[in-house]
């Protein structure tokens, strides 16, 4: 079985190829042309993750919505449960950069930290 | 009238690092001007990750990139003014401010740093034909909606521009629940980062048609639909290839101009490819005095490299301040000119005796160049080239001139950069 990736290291944008061999371990990677497209490929593949930015609703504050992110990436196919469980969340000001708004989103493990100060109106 | 050694205009990512690198070389008068109510500028509505990988080594999200800095403004006690917008200067340096706490203020200045950032090229200056509904965005004013005022420009989206805000807003309309069905980009390759491009459309299934663009607008009140073309090489629509999709909402993600009104009040000279202003070695526009860095002197696609140049440009203008005295009357100028393949070089002169040992100089490729090289020449001799793998013109690219090689001889008078070569 193959699977085809776009690598982001360089506006060259590979189109890499990894062959998996029948155990399910990767056999071959291919349509890279330097290193960093291997590696790319090789975790695009076995594991895709991405860190999610959204924002949640805050009362009280100088202004009404706050930025946040997943403490670090979770795998990509969680993204649409981690949007749906932050679109219930409303915190109160003051806020501050890394406050945890959301612990262990969707069992990953990772939690959602605030990435704006936001003060009291 | 209030007296401030440097006036910064504008709080965004370049005023902020041009006001501290300016304190830490010794000014203490500093004060920087920022209409909306916070710090940070455009960095607030940036919510993604992917900031600050040069200057950090870390990937942040614009707000948190920006309260790096915000946190050293206050640290250094750097005076700022919010809600406050700069309405004019003067010849003689003379900042005029207005506010609806304390009106109209004047402010004399000894320098001046233009930090005013960019504007998104409206609808109005692309001749789309069509209705007039409501629904047509740019992705800018869309990102704003969503992120920071917390509402849904729409439903079903039509992007015209693959520019990195409406890639990055084709993940975020996606991520709130919109259908973002295409991303229509008039040119044959995309103006946006490739990790944009992979994180923002492929993941979610979005198609890019790429040589297309917007040939109608259907609906009279709302936005009903959207027609695409492709178009040919002189960029006309070629007649049977449109496509209609229902949408409600229309993107435009299309362009950016510095924001330079001020600027030519004072009549400084302004690029014709950058619509920026003409800059020396030190960031110094064609007014003695005057500064200028960041998005307002040409559109950047990394913050980190807004926040270096907004270093020097602070840095120079704190020279200024204090070095006032023994400045010459007229000094020789090398002329930096764009060859072939490039489209422009900042900065645009160079002053020899004020260069450091080393200069960067910034520029962008006109279109797609595989295995190609950059040659630099000082009055035709070639002095350094470089070669890459692929040039494209999103992505800003630099070469680093030596004092050693511009002082040979009775001295250089022109540095040509040009692209050699597939």
């Amino acid at each position: 079985m193959d699977k085809t990736v776009t690598c982001i290291g360089c506006p060259l944008g590979c189109a890499v190829t990894v062959t998996f061999s029948q155990d399910g371990t990767i056999s071959k990677i291919t349509g890279n042309t330097c290193k960093r497209g291997e590696d790319y490929a090789r975790k695009e593949v076995t594991n895709p993750a991405r860190v999610v930015t959204s924002i949640v609703r805050v009362k009280g504050g100088d202004i009404s919505m706050l930025s946040v992110k997943t403490a670090s990436d979770i795998p990509k196919d969680k993204i649409f449960d981690c949007m749906e469980k932050l679109r219930s969340i409303t915190v109160e000001a003051p806020v501050h950069i890394g406050d945890v708004i959301l612990k262990d989103v969707c069992s990953t493990g990772i939690d959602v930290i605030a990435t704006k100060e936001i003060v009291v109106k | 009238m209030d007296n401030y050694k440097i006036v910064v205009i504008g709080g965004g990512p370049a005023g902020l690092a041009a006001a501290l690198s300016a304190k830490r070389a010794g000014v203490d008068e500093i004060l920087i001007v920022e209409r909306d109510c916070r710090l940070g500028g455009i960095l607030n509505q940036c919510i993604h990750n992917g900031f600050g990988l040069h200057t950090f080594k870390e990937e942040l999200t614009g707000p948190e990139y920006a309260q790096r800095f915000i946190n050293q403004v206050k640290e250094e006690k750097i005076e700022y003014w919010l809600n406050t917008m700069t309405i004019d200067i003067s010849e003689d340096k003379v900042v005029t401010t207005i506010n609806s706490r304390e009106g109209l203020r004047h402010i004399k200045a000894e320098a001046i740093v233009l930090a005013m950032g960019c504007r998104e090229r409206p609808r109005g200056a692309l001749n789309i034909p069509g209705y007039r509904p409501a629904g047509i965005y740019n992705a800018g004013t869309a990102q704003r909606l969503v992120n920071i005022e917390g509402y849904m420009p729409g439903r079903e989206v039509v992007i015209l521009g693959s520019g990195d805000i409406g890639l990055i807003m084709a993940r975020r309309m996606t991520l709130e629940g919109a259908k973002v069905k295409v991303v229509a980009e008039i040119m044959p390759h995309s103006g946006g980062l490739k990790r944009n491009i992979v994180q923002c459309l492929d993941d979610y299934g979005i198609p890019l048609k790429l040589s297309h663009t917007v040939v109608d607008i259907k609906g009279r009140e709302r936005v009903e639909a959207v027609t695409i073309a492709e178009v040919d090489e002189k960029l006309k629509p070629i007649p049977g290839t449109e496509e209609t999709y229902t949408c409600d909402t229309l993107l435009l993600s299309v362009g950016l101009i510095p924001e330079n009104e001020l600027s030519e009040k004072i009549q400084v000279k302004l690029d014709e490819k950058t619509n920026g202003p003409e800059v020396n070695e030190s960031f110094e526009t064609s007014k003695e005095g005057v500064f200028a860095c960041g998005n307002v002197l040409h559109v950047h696609d990394l913050v980190d490299f807004v926040s270096q140049e907004a270093e020097t440009a602070g840095s120079c203008a704190a020279e200024y301040v204090k070095q006032k005295a023994d400045k010459k009357e007229k000094e020789e100028m090398i002329i930096l000119t764009a060859g072939e393949g490039i489209t422009y070089t900042v900065p645009k002169y160079i002053r020899i005796e004020r260069m450091k040992d080393t200069l960067k100089v910034r520029f962008r490729v006109r279109q797609i160049y595989k295995e190609g090289t950059i040659g630099v020449y000082a009055d035709g001799e070639k002095i350094a080239s470089r070669k890459k793998r692929i040039f494209a013109p999103g992505e800003m690219e630099e070469v680093i001139l030596k004092k050693k090689d511009l002082v040979k001889g009775n001295g250089v008078s022109q540095i040509k950069i040009q692209m050699e070569g597939e």
